[in-house]
């Protein structure tokens, strides 16, 4: 059994809203008022092994961007443990502690707002590992010029700025400033939501040669199923901050278990010209500020049971590689 | 007669820049409780086609060429108090966003009021049953008292329904829908698509739905048009555009969805990126990210009909219909 890239062990994130003065002075005189709470994400665990390329879906709200930056150690999870290759990384110090967030890396929605404006190309790309003394500062021109290529961008743009460059070159020269650094694992959220149909074909495709080139790991959020079908080993779908179900893409595509997922696959545009009757299931994402008790998803959920409304489904195995958090599978 | 009937239009933007031609001879017809599909990438001029439609080209854009009659009336030209009238009345249009229809400092009800009487007198009662009807035809429940709330007090769904229901206050002939289920989540844009299905055949409203997204437009509209370049250079039934696509461009389309795709193959991608609309390329827009280019395609080639209701803007049109996108 080989090691765990990243193994996340009940990780939770919560945010607080704290109290304003007016809502703290009320309190004081005994009102009944409290701080609001938000659980972003709610204890999930998950192992993504080396090589493989694990897709996260959810709706907007459900945590997902915040549990891939829990994963990339932008966020600190309030609860739980993340381990990158068996070791719980608050506890790593000094160079190991360095090289496992250096290991793993993130490539975000907008190229717009997570590149610098006012720096060239070149020094986008540039600047973490010479700061982390990957390369020398003779090699730089090279090593920019190599890694440009390595995503497709002509070596010839690297004195001009991110503004100069098209949304899909945009995601390129991202994608070059992740892979600087070398890392085995990579975070990649929404990485092509914002791209039109032609190009986000040509950013996939450099995501499965970088996989198979550099021997990268991914995770792959988005709310696309049809991009995560295509890319993913494994699936996990999350709804309201809890993980509802992990199928290997086949299984998961083939046969959902979650009612919820069930509902995503049915209700997802498809390329197809068979009049649609749009069935949609009801109701709106709760907010994660005031989530249901019991099953997150039991108001909108078509086989509800009075269980539901009380007792938060586990998840549970329901075929070998496959977990499901839903009471319909007690039986 | 077709309700709406567009002609070689031509919507062109003289900026400082150059003049950006951003729809270049557009024609098509539709008909009432038909949808049409208007499918292209950023930039391909789908949306400003739709604006026109409206008469909410601003300048530095203004409409050079071609016609618009709406039920017999030429709209473009047309004085602007009339245009207003139609506005709204017979044709609405729904936007992306929704905030940009909303005004958020003001409650919904009093925003839908303001808008029934832009168009005649409507008594109080009158006005807040019409509004009542129409949030509940939308699906908003409980709408007596939601047409009490702002704007903000809607989740992104709900605010897409309150536009798409002031859309409907007047029972309008015609829809242009811009995009609008393009910032909604899956099960929400499902609801969206389902309430919009029932309520043009329900109302027999003639609907142009503008979109980037081939598969929305697939399971919803009768006939698609494929934008490329400020032209049609597509057009047919939902089933010959998908299924049996005749142009370069919307084969490579299509093949780049990860759906038409084998798992974890690579995928059919239309190489390099569309061109910038003040830099056209000569002849066929398209070809230097064709594989099937000749020499002709130096020429921009006219519009043909290889198969009935079928058109296709090519010079080397893929008449198999077999052939899937480009490899690159």
């Amino acid at each position: 059994m080989t090691l765990p890239i990243i193994e996340l062990d009940g990780v939770s994130k919560r945010f607080v809203k704290k109290l304003d003065v007016a809502e703290r002075f009320a309190r004081r005189l005994g009102a009944n008022v409290e701080e609001h709470t938000v659980y972003a994400v709610d204890s999930v665990d998950m192992a993504i092994k080396p090589g493989e390329v694990v897709g996260l879906v959810g709706e907007s709200g459900c945590g997902k961007s915040t549990l891939g930056r829990c994963v990339a150690g932008v966020h600190q999870p309030s609860d739980g443990t993340i381990r990158y290759l068996g070791k719980d990384v608050t506890t790593l110090r000094g160079k190991e502690a360095l090289e496992s967030r250096l290991k793993v890396q993130m490539i975000f929605q907008d190229p717009m707002s997570s590149l610098n404006p006012r720096l060239k190309v070149a020094e986008i790309i540039s600047e973490a590992p010479l700061y982390h003394g990957l390369i020398d500062r003779s090699e730089v021109d090279e090593y920019v010029a190599q890694t440009m290529q390595r995503v497709g961008l002509d070596p010839s743009y690297h004195q001009r700025y991110p503004h100069q460059f098209s949304g899909g070159q945009r995601q390129r020269i991202g994608i070059a400033r992740a892979l600087a650094v070398q890392p085995d694992f990579i975070v990649c959220d929404e990485a092509v939501a914002a791209l039109d149909v032609s190009i986000q074909a040509q950013v996939l495709n450099l995501f499965m040669d970088l996989r198979e080139d550099l021997g990268l790991t991914y995770l792959f959020i988005s709310h696309d199923l049809g991009v995560v079908e295509h890319l993913s080993d494994r699936v996990m779908i999350m709804y309201l901050g809890r993980i509802v179900e992990t199928a290997p893409t086949d299984d998961l595509f083939r046969a959902p278990n979650h009612p919820y997922t069930q509902a995503l696959l049915a209700e997802a545009p498809r390329l197809e010209t068979d009049r649609r009757v749009y069935a949609p299931i009801k109701g709106e994402i709760p907010s994660p500020l005031n989530p249901p008790k019991g099953c997150h998803f039991h108001p909108r959920c078509p086989h509800a049971m009075d269980r539901c409304r009380i007792e938060v489904p586990a998840l549970k195995e329901i075929a070998p590689g496959r977990v499901s958090a839903c009471h319909l599978n007690d039986g | 007669m077709s309700l709406l009937s567009i002609e070689n239009l031509k919507t062109h933007f003289f900026t400082k820049a150059g003049v950006v031609k951003s729809v270049d001879g557009v024609s098509f017809e539709l008909d009432r409780g038909e949808i049409l599909g208007i499918v292209g990438e950023s930039g391909s001029g789908k949306s400003v086609t739709g604006f026109s439609i409206m008469g909410l080209v601003d300048p530095p854009g203004r409409i050079v060429e071609g016609s618009i009659r709406f039920d017999g009336q030429e709209l473009v030209g047309m004085k602007e108090p009339i245009m207003r009238d139609l506005r709204g009345r017979r044709i609405a249009m729904i936007f992306q966003d929704p905030m940009m229809t909303l005004n958020p400092v003001l409650r919904v009800d009093t925003q839908m009021i303001e808008a029934l009487r832009a168009h005649g007198p409507w008594s109080d009662e009158d006005a807040r049953q019409r509004c009542r009807d129409v949030l509940g035809q939308v699906g908003i429940p409980s709408p007596e008292e939601r047409l009490k709330s702002y704007p903000h007090q809607f989740s992104g769904g709900m605010r897409q329904r309150v536009a798409i229901a002031i859309a409907l206050l007047h029972q309008p002939d015609l829809i242009v829908a811009d995009e609008p289920t393009t910032a909604l989540d899956v099960t929400i844009q499902a609801q969206i698509l389902f309430e919009i299905q029932k309520l043009v055949a329900e109302n027999n409203t003639a609907m142009v739905w503008v979109t980037h997204d081939l598969a929305v437009v697939a399971g919803l509209a009768d006939r698609v048009a494929v934008m490329y370049a400020g032209r049609i250079v597509e057009m047919g039934t939902t089933d010959q555009v998908v299924n049996r696509p005749m142009h370069p461009y919307t084969s490579g389309l299509i093949g780049s969805s990860p759906s038409r795709n084998e798992r974890g193959s690579r995928l059919t991608q239309i190489r390099g990126m569309a061109p910038l609309p003040m830099d056209l390329p000569k002849g066929c827009a398209f070809h230097p990210r064709c594989d099937n280019v000749s020499k002709a395609c130096a020429i921009a080639p006219e519009a043909t009909t290889p198969e009935p209701d079928h058109l296709v803007r090519c010079h080397h049109p893929l008449i198999a219909g077999l052939d899937r996108g480009t490899a690159a």
